[in-house]
């Protein structure tokens, strides 16, 4: 039986192979033939292994026993909202609603080790095993059939139609630039390449990591899904390695792979884009801007493998990865895509599931931060992959992949949408979204990402972090911390985290003391051990000719302290709305519930685009600060007044300590506009003008914090300025080029310093698709 | 009354005698003598002589019954105060008796007889038949009234406008949207005028194929009475057994032969209709005029609140020569779909085409009455090994369309060659005339057997709407999956039965029927949560770009939706109509508005 199956495969992967070699140039075709040699190779030694029965059998109990309907799930944030109306006092509601926190160990047995069978089992058994996921509720669709009928599409056809009426150009020649468009995407999803995806991912993630978890239970609750209507998997993005870990898992666990978007970037790298084009990535240019003829096909790609329901679709809604580990303000413009089928009936339900997936110790770490300072990201090749080959070596502790609750879109949709109001059209015809459509895909967009924070887990080094960043740079640097003092913190905050519904891993056979000495280990490129103290590194020497000035000192440090911040951030979306109350009761001095509202809306309004809220629940957000502040006992609640005990001293300047860089990183950009900044930049000019200045400030004593050095904050204060219409886009101009509105800006500033108090801000609705 | 005895073409037959109980059920569909029942074998027979199927075994009728509902014939829930009628449960009539007495006068004859009122108190929506079945009567007519003519009518029309009292006209008593429903607020006496003694053909007009008819005249009656004369309507509603002219334009009712024949709308030349502010009629019977708004659409759709319908002139055909029934198979309700619109934009549609999904399908295998000879069952088996296994047809996703042909031989050949060409493009395969026939038949039963499911704890009912051909996929998949999943969500313990077809065809669009049934053990209340699925079925129509009604009405179930329906300036239109026509709600059946 199973040479069998070897062989089988063996002939499916050696046509696709000649099939794509027919298709490359001349230097890959010669690495295609080695690659097929060594394939043939490996089968054929694989013939010899002894074989591996059935890979899955240890999961098997674990799979019948979650099996529940994914319906009745519904997950806290969306049971929270339902129940808001019903309940008077924000404490019942808050513990109603939200699950008891639990701290996840790794040795739970919800949590299943993927690499656990690796380890012991043959790969060539796992990546040549019987692959029989349960049937998607549509036939299978090949990757040209789908490219004909959106060829064949009407919306295409009127586009392209409207095209060549603006053009002047002829209809057929608009519908090849369609056809090569769409030939540049397309995915070509093949078994033979998940296999040899799934192969070399063991290899590799054997090596990167001890072990990568996975909740079973929301894997069984996918595999209800996949049933029954199209699946959408939305995982964040924090590393290249998560790229194709959910298609590794959905192959490990028997279910459908899905077809991923991707940026065009991928696509170049030699060999490996065509790899990954035949793993179901399928590729977008990452400036579309106004090319209308491009946004249809990409449209019409999108929603035609929704309605054709053949795979899962995934797609990062964050629209990229996250430099700073910090989820992303979501995008909209694709979840607009999927989500326009059902709106438009064309689909029954479509399921969305928030994946979250978690690191230990992110590979690029180092990376990440110096594109944050401005050094460019390496383009993506084939050539520097292959370089990067020597992180192989490090170890990066383990991933952890959640599978959220899958989200019905149409119970959430309902009251949201009006859907009668695409009968008076044809549903080819576009037709600019309206507001509630786009109200409701931001709404959901947020909501997802939210999900995604909730599903993420938190390591012990997240929140030495956290500890870390409460002390000043100079001393972490110079004299370091006392490392009795930091694992005392840490354990404090753990409590803390947990009281605020954390997800920890933090094994409990292990000990705290351990548990901490490992996590430092792990991270000894940025923190090092030394006499009981804690010190961090400065980052290594650029390769520079000119001599190192204060200034490349400054972005030394910087790179550094930005690697720490990123970790702290992993932790950040649990303490946020608690560390916002904490930082409206010190800079009001209010007790009054109103005001303290008003202020914690109005940071809300500021860090829009630095943290994640859900649209439309800023007084819910308020009141589970308050239940979370009241159940870590450091604030009591009653009808009127918030008041703080002594004993809560602790935990509000832990919390506000953690805000406390950004209030200072937001202030300094404020002051940047209103002192030296021109009335009129491009966000090309900004971002070095802003950093040059902060530089300054540094160096100068006045400031202390180095992440106002971050180009992604510097980008989210812009956003929010534009947000508050304190920066207008010049509508005129090519460039991207922002006009400042000084007065404005000004007054935000002394709002958020506590001069004033903040006024009914005007805040549009950020809903562009 | 005037009318002249030379003129009379016919007399209906003896049925509708004023005591229509006799024949027909007070609790259930049709005629007392036909329902189908389980014998002590289980197999599942029909009674009677009056169908096709009476007297018949349907053999595979109970393991249908069982596997699609989970079902058993264990668990009977017979209704429990059949088959007598027990009237000290109705209310005594409240009558206005000034009214009572200037009626007898006039000798029009007058009930006041806890039955009639009963039997005229209701419709056959689910809830209604469920609540007789139960013994329970709401608010039910406090009289009844069966006018002999048109002048009878317009006396009873004066008296009631005279003393306040309020008219509800009862044609066939098929409603299935609430509208025969007394409004349980309504004060005043309520009066049901019958108009079934209204029943003959007045002339017919062999020059201008048309025929002058009373209104309360039955769909069969009608037919039968001109097929005499080798004549027809070709209007064949579903309910054309029971349902009444006067219904049918008071509806705008809609006949399975319509690609042939029209709907009622373009079969009406002349309608007469009694108000409270006099008759309204035109004065000429031109084929088409220009003179402003049609006011036969007041008219047609008005479901009682106008006024009394009691003459109509009709287009009448000649009886088709020959007549023939087919079926085709697709390999899925996709394929079927598209083939019927193809022959729609090909503008060759038979008299009738209707495309069943699978489940029914399979429900209308399961009422295959037991095959006599071993010959047919092994050409049966044949068949069904061709279809599946030779062709490779999915038995669980393929569908089959009925078609109905008519006309001179010649033209019926050739017409069904064209359309069988079409279906072959869409990969169906001609599965025989007997399919086809039997589809139709079919229509006619399946009324009963919803009586049969209420026997053993399942509830069902079809609703209908019209939508553009591009949606009826979506509508489809989407409106069956939201029954399922709103049973479910209803704690409804048994998956329900889920399934549509497509019965008529049109330029722009088609008329969907949706048949939805469930097993309702387990549940406290079960009509309440069979509303609330309805409701968010029809919901989920509208927001698929479905009608709210193709010709079923408004009445009283789908009032609220009208305003959304029509707009605010359209239902101001309508209500201004009613205010200027029946300023005092003397049509006080609050259907529509």
């Amino acid at each position: 039986m199973q040479i069998r199956h070897y062989v089988i495969n063996y002939a499916h992967i050696s046509v696709n192979i000649s099939f794509a070699s027919s298709r490359l140039s001349g230097a890959c075709r010669v690495l295609w033939v080695l690659w097929v040699l060594k394939v043939l190779c490996l089968v054929l030694s694989a013939v010899h292994e002894p074989s591996v029965p059935e890979v899955t059998v240890g999961h098997g109990a674990a799979r019948s026993r979650c099996r529940r309907s994914f319906r009745n799930v519904q997950p806290r944030l969306v049971a929270s909202e339902r129940k808001r109306g019903e309940r008077k006092t924000p404490a019942g509601e808050m513990s109603g609603s939200f699950r008891d926190p639990v701290v996840l160990r790794s040795d739970d047995e919800d949590l299943v080790d993927v690499l656990e069978e690796r380890r012991h089992g043959s790969d060539l058994g796992f990546t040549f095993r019987t692959f029989s996921p349960p049937s998607c509720p549509a036939p299978s669709v090949s990757s040209s059939d789908l490219r004909q009928s959106v060829l064949d599409s009407l919306f295409l056809r009127h586009v392209a139609k409207e095209v060549a009426v603006e053009t002047g150009s002829p209809l057929e020649m608009v519908m090849g630039d369609a056809r090569s468009i769409l030939e540049e995407m397309s995915q070509n999803l093949q078994l033979g390449f998940i296999r040899l995806m799934a192969f070399t991912l063991t290899k590799v993630f054997k090596k990167l990591f001890r072990s990568i978890f996975i909740n079973m239970d929301g894997l069984n609750t996918l595999q209800q899904a996949v049933q029954e209507n199209p699946v959408v998997l939305m995982p964040n993005h924090r590393s290249y390695v998560d790229f194709l870990i959910i298609s590794y898992i959905l192959f490990a666990f028997d279910l459908p792979v899905p077809v991923i978007a991707a940026g065009i970037p991928l696509a170049g790298m030699k060999i490996v884009g065509e790899i990954l084009r035949r793993s179901g990535a399928f590729f977008i240019r990452r400036s579309i801007g106004s090319d209308k003829l491009y946004w249809a096909v990409l449209s019409e790609y999108v929603r035609t493998i929704i309605r054709k329901e053949f795979a899962p679709f995934e797609f990062y809604v964050e629209g990229l990865r996250s430099r700073t580990l910090k989820s992303l303000t979501p995008k909209l413009g694709m979840m607009h895509m999927v989500l326009e089928p059902f709106f438009k009936g064309e689909v029954f339900d479509i399921t969305l599931v928030p994946i979250s997936v978690s690191y230990d110790r992110v590979l690029e770490e180092s990376l990440l931060a110096h594109e944050l300072l401005g050094v460019p990201k390496p383009r993506e090749s084939t050539a520097g992959l292959l370089k990067a080959t020597r992180i192989l070596q490090e170890d990066f502790g383990s991933m952890f992949v959640n599978f959220g609750c899958p989200l019905s879109v149409r119970s959430l949709c309902e009251g949201r949408i009006d859907r009668c109001r695409f009968n008076l059209r044809p549903r080819h015809v576009p037709q600019q979204p309206s507001a509630d459509v786009q109200a409701c895909v931001s709404w959901l967009a947020h909501l997802v990402v939210r999900l995604q924070e909730e599903g993420s887990v938190i390591g012990p080094w997240s929140l030495m972090c956290c500890q870390l960043l409460q002390n000043p740079v100079h001393v972490l640097t110079g004299d370091g911390l006392d490392w009795q003092q930091l694992s005392d913190g840490t354990v404090w905050s753990r409590r803390l985290a947990v009281d605020c519904g954390a997800r920890l891993s933090w094994s409990g056979s292990v000990s705290d003391p351990d548990v901490m000495t490992s996590a430092a280990a792990l991270h000894r490129s940025v923190v090092q051990r030394r006499r009981g103290r804690v010190y961090l590194l400065q980052g290594e020497e650029p390769e520079r000719r000119r001599p190192i000035g204060s200034e490349d000192g400054v972005m030394r440090t910087a790179a550094a302290v930005l690697m720490l911040a990123s970790y702290r951030n992993q932790a950040l979306h649990v303490f946020v709305r608690p560390a916002m109350l904490a930082a409206a009761l010190n800079v009001t001095r209010s007790r009054r519930r109103e005001q303290l509202l008003g202020f914690f809306c109005f940071l809300q309004d500021v860090f829009s685009h630095e943290f994640i809220f859900v649209p439309g629940r800023s007084t819910q957000d308020f009141e589970e600060a308050c239940f979370y502040l009241k159940k870590c006992g450091a604030v009591n609640i009653d009808d009127q007044e918030v008041t703080v005990p002594d004993s809560g001293l602790e935990v509000l300047s832990f919390l506000q300590k953690l805000l406390q860089p950004f209030i200072d990183s937001y202030q300094v950009v404020f002051r940047f506009f209103c002192e030296d900044g021109p009335q009129v930049f491009s966000e090309k000019q900004l971002l070095p003008a802003v950093r040059q200045f902060a530089t300054k400030l540094i160096l100068s004593g006045e400031l202390h914090t180095y992440e106002a050095l971050s180009s992604d904050t510097q980008k989210n204060v812009l956003s929010a300025l534009r947000r508050l219409q304190a920066v207008t886009k010049l509508r005129a101009s090519e460039q991207n080029e922002y006009k400042v509105n000084r007065e404005a800006v000004r007054r935000t500033a002394d709002v958020l310093a506590g001069k004033i108090p903040p006024q009914m801000l005007q805040a549009t609705p950020d809903a562009r698709l | 009354c005037g009318r002249q005895p030379g003129s009379i073409v016919g007399v209906s037959n003896h049925i509708w005698q004023i005591k229509r109980q006799e024949i027909m059920k007070w609790n259930g569909w049709g005629y007392s003598d036909s329902r189908f029942f389980f014998n002590k074998k289980g197999q599942a027979e029909f009674t009677g002589r009056r169908y096709r199927l009476s007297g018949l075994i349907i053999p595979g009728l109970k393991d249908w019954f069982e596997s699609t509902f989970g079902a058993s014939l264990q668990h009977k829930t017979p209704a429990t105060v059949s088959p007598i009628l027990n009237s000290s449960a109705v209310q005594p009539p409240t009558l206005n008796e000034a009214f009572v007495e200037e009626l007898k006068s006039t000798g029009i004859p007058l009930s006041h007889d806890a039955e009639d009122r009963v039997f005229r108190a209701h419709g056959h929506c689910l809830h209604e038949i469920f609540a007789l079945r139960e013994g329970k009567f709401g608010r039910v007519p406090d009289m009844v009234v069966w006018p002999n003519c048109h002048n009878d009518v317009v006396k009873i029309v004066e008296l009631a406008c005279k003393h306040n009292v309020c008219l509800i006209p009862y044609g066939g008593g098929t409603s299935v949207s609430s509208a025969l429903e007394c409004p349980p607020e309504e004060t005043r006496s309520i009066v049901s005028l019958d108009t079934s003694q209204m029943n003959r053909i007045l002339w017919i007009d062999e020059k201008n194929l048309t025929a002058h008819v009373e209104a309360g005249i039955v769909g069969q009656d009608l037919e039968r009475l001109l097929n005499e004369s080798g004549y027809c309507t070709g209007h064949e509603p579903d309910s054309m057994e029971f349902s009444s002219l006067g219904g049918w334009v008071a509806t705008r009712a809609s006949g399975m032969k319509k690609n042939v024949y029209g709907n009622i709308e373009d079969l009406v030349v002349h309608v007469k209709m009694v108000t409270p502010q006099g008759v309204i009629e035109k004065s000429c019977q031109g084929p088409r005029m220009s003179t402003g708004p049609d006011v036969h659409h007041f008219i047609m759709g008005s479901e009682g609140t106008l006024g009394v319908v009691t003459e109509v002139t009709m287009k009448i055909r000649p009886m088709p020569e020959y007549q023939k029934y087919g079926s085709v198979v697709f390999p899925n309700f996709e394929q079927g779909v598209a083939c019927l619109r193809e022959v729609a934009r090909q503008r060759c549609a038979p008299a009738s085409i209707r495309l069943m999904d699978n489940e029914q399908f399979k429900f209308g295998h399961a009422l295959k009455p037991q095959v006599s000879s071993i010959f047919t069952s092994f050409l049966d088996g044949l068949k069904k090994f061709y279809i599946t296994k030779f062709k490779g047809f999915d038995p669980n996703r393929l569908c089959v369309a009925t078609l109905l042909f008519e006309g001179d031989r010649e033209k019926v050949l050739q017409h069904e060659k064209q359309v069988y060409d079409i279906a072959a493009k869409f990969g169906g395969l001609a599965a025989g005339e007997d399919n086809g026939q039997r589809g139709y038949m079919l229509t006619f039963v399946i009324a009963y057997l919803r009586d049969l499911g209420m026997d053993y704890y399942v509830i069902g009912e079809s609703f209908e709407t019209s939508v553009p051909w591009d949606r009826v996929l979506d509508i489809c998949r989407n409106v069956k999956a939201r029954i399922i999943r709103e049973c479910k969500d209803k704690g409804v313990q048994f998956s329900p039965l889920s399934t549509c077809r497509v019965t008529q065809t049109y330029d722009a669009g088609a008329c969907v029927y949706f048949y939805f049934a469930f097993n309702y053990r387990g549940l406290s209340d079960p009509v309440h949560v069979y509303e609330q699925v309805e409701h968010a079925a029809r919901e989920e129509i509208l927001a698929n770009g479905g009608s709210l009604s193709h010709h079923h009405g408004v009445g009283k179930l789908r009032k609220e939706w009208m305003r959304d329906t029509i707009s605010k300036v359209g239902m101001g239109m309508l209500k201004s109509v009613k205010d200027y026509v029946d300023p005092n709600n003397i049509f006080g059946n609050r259907n529509l508005l």
